[in-house]
């Protein structure tokens, strides 16, 4: 088990380097010059050279790249052009909202799609199935910025029970499990849960579907194991799939979704790459997706390592 | 009486998708204590429908099960839930033709065993744990203590298939049912778990229904064989009758187109036509189609099944 980690765990590190070199160039492919947009339309071309010096987008690209690589590796991402703080304060602050608010999501997503697809596989066929079933893809198709916007309505404007937008009380972006900051993530956790609830309500009803199909399903009942007996085992089979689709959900979501930041102003990672993006503002660019791009490895290595330690098949073999 | 098994006029008609399947029709059996009987037929001719029928296994949405089965003094199709649950593992058991897809996958051999066992019977998981070893040394596992540790993928075909025996002796049941065991292995492991169920059998005084559709394995096991054709038992008798003197035309090419029969540079025998679609039987008997003694007779009526001496029966007016 010990010996399997690691073994992920190095197999990690080619992907990190890969990573780390398409985010660099990724941002550079894009056209247009990062210091137009901060730099007055009327700046001489004097200054226009100093800055270009000063932000080291003289030296040729694997200089470049080799000097970002260096500072990353010292925990630097470089100062955001817009505002001129340091990059990895804001991704930082960025990716725990999200983190917050992805993982609430996730948590509801997976617990509300496990039961549907447990249902839907177990009635295959039947009215049951055939509801859990509408639900399920009525999650995965319903525009999230309109389905967000109808909570607001009900929740917030008719009922006022839920702020509709905003990331805390007092906007200082301090975090608390008292009610009075969850109910801040209430409105958009439950709105992001509503893919992954949708997506992993599919996989699961397939699973628990082909599972109960299997021959062990009638000769665990031969044995005179009741049903509920017989649940578990299925249950024990199908999850190291529906935690493998689970974490790949974790990390769409971590992106942040853009949509669903803006309309309920969730100070995310996709608010802040929305930002980055207009504002050609390169540090921040590469710095947000660098990191985004780095926890959706580690989340994978996660997942590979949690569904090892429940599936056997898949360190042994 | 020492009949342990009695099966009257077991009728099952499956009715999941399009026309309804008669799988078995008016099958009547006993197995004595202590003796195994072998049925005997190729795919589609009933015999493991029949099987699963003496644990009630069928999905009760999409089968029509009819007759009497008495196992050891319990009417299996008038028990509850859970009375049936009760016999499943502990008086009646099964082992499945291929132990890889029969055995739970992510659960340990030591697992499932021990969880069959406290479902049963009211013993500690260390006594439950204890019994499971001693059955993995019955059954010649060697180093059996960290075999009970394996998954089913960490092990030989041989070797699961003896696990998958010392999970369905692990509650000492009364009858023990095999749904062709040893097809799914090499030859030499064939006989291999052969002997060891016959020993098993001797040692526990086990009564086996066997299925097979290997007339090779069918000799090596049995006391009695039934043999089954179109969902119809077509003759029984001992192993001696069945082999030496065999009455249904249908037994008789069976047992012609054995290889073992055949001289190097025959052409092997084989019985002409094809199984017949349950779905649409004729009027007669079943085999008609395919049997060179067929006259017109045979085509009305399906011939009943008629006991002569040494309980050797036939369904066959010719015979």
């Amino acid at each position: 088990m010990l010996f399997y980690t690691l073994k992920r765990f190095i197999l990690t590190v080619p992907v990190a380097i890969g990573v780390s070199l398409v985010c660099f160039l990724l941002v550079h492919l894009a056209p247009g010059d990062p210091l137009t947009a901060v730099l007055p339309t009327d700046a001489s071309a004097e200054l226009q050279a100093q800055m270009r010096t000063l932000y080291g987008f003289d030296k040729p690209l694997p200089v470049q790249y080799g000097l970002w690589i260096w500072r990353v590796l010292h925990g630097d991402l470089g100062q955001s052009i817009a505002t001129g703080r340091p990059v990895i304060s804001e991704v930082f602050n960025a990716v725990t909202n999200s983190l917050v608010i992805a993982a609430a999501a996730t948590l509801i997503g997976f617990v509300l799609g496990s039961l549907l697809g447990i249902v839907a596989g177990y009635y295959q066929g039947t009215w049951i199935d055939r509801a859990a079933s509408l639900i399920s893809s009525l999650g995965v198709s319903v525009p999230h910025y309109w389905l967000g916007m109808v909570l607001v309505i009900i929740f917030s404007v008719q009922l006022g029970w839920l702020p509709a937008t905003g990331g805390g009380p007092d906007g200082s972006g301090n975090r608390s499990f008292e009610w009075n900051y969850l109910r801040f993530l209430v409105l958009p956790a439950v709105t992001m849960s509503v893919i992954p609830m949708g997506i992993i309500a599919r996989s699961v009803r397939a699973l628990v579907g082909e599972i109960l199909t299997q021959d062990f399903v009638q000769a665990l009942a031969a044995k005179g194991l009741t049903e509920r007996g017989v649940f578990r085992h299925v249950l024990k089979n199908a999850a190291p799939t529906a935690f493998a689709v689970m974490g790949l959900q974790l990390g769409y979501l971590l992106g942040g979704s853009i949509l669903i930041e803006t309309v309920f102003s969730w100070p995310g990672t996709g608010f802040l790459l929305n930002a980055a993006i207009f504002q050609r503002d390169l540090p921040l660019l590469q710095g947000t997706i660098l990191v985004l791009a780095l926890f959706f490895v580690f989340l994978n290595l996660t997942v590979d390592v949690v569904q090892s330690a429940i599936d056997p098949r898949v360190q042994r073999s | 009486m020492s009949n342990l098994v009695s099966i009257e006029g077991l009728t099952v008609t499956f009715t999941g998708r399009g026309k309804p399947v008669r799988a078995v029709d008016h099958v009547s059996l006993e197995v004595e204590k202590g003796s195994v009987l072998v049925l005997l037929g190729e795919s589609g001719s009933g015999k493991s429908v029949t099987l699963r029928s003496l644990l009630r296994l069928h999905p009760e949405k999409t089968s029509k099960v009819s007759g009497r089965i008495i196992v050891d003094g319990h009417d299996i199709m008038a028990l509850s839930k859970t009375g049936i649950g009760d016999v499943r593992g502990r008086t009646v058991s099964m082992i499945f033709q291929e132990p890889m897809l029969a055995l739970d996958p992510v659960y340990t051999l030591g697992q499932q065993i021990t969880e069959t066992i406290l479902r049963h019977e009211n013993v500690t998981p260390e006594q439950a744990h204890a019994r499971a070893l001693e059955l993995f040394e019955k059954v010649q596992i060697p180093s059996p203590e960290r075999r009970l540790n394996a998954y089913p993928h960490e092990m030989s075909g041989g070797m699961r298939q003896r696990a998958m025996i010392a999970l369905a002796l692990a509650c000492r049941p009364k009858v023990l049912l095999a749904d062709e065991p040893t097809t799914a292995l090499d030859a030499t492991v064939q006989i291999q778990i052969l002997l060891l169920l016959r020993a098993l059998q001797r040692e526990l005084g086990l009564s086996i229904v066997f299925v097979t559709h290997d007339i090779g394995v069918a000799v090596e096991i049995a006391d009695k064989i039934a043999v089954m054709y179109a969902g119809r038992i077509v003759e029984s008798g001992s192993v001696a009758d069945i082999l030496h003197t065999p009455r249904h035309p249908y037994t008789q090419g069976l047992l012609a187109s054995r290889v073992e029969r055949a001289k190097k540079g025959d052409r092997l025998k084989t019985i002409p036509g094809s199984p017949p679609d349950l779905t649409a039987l004729p009027p007669g008997c079943a085999f008609a189609p395919r049997c060179d003694k067929t006259t017109a007779a045979c085509r009305e009526q399906v011939p009943s099944l008629v006991t002569g001496a040494y309980d050797h029966a036939v369904a066959c007016i010719h015979a």
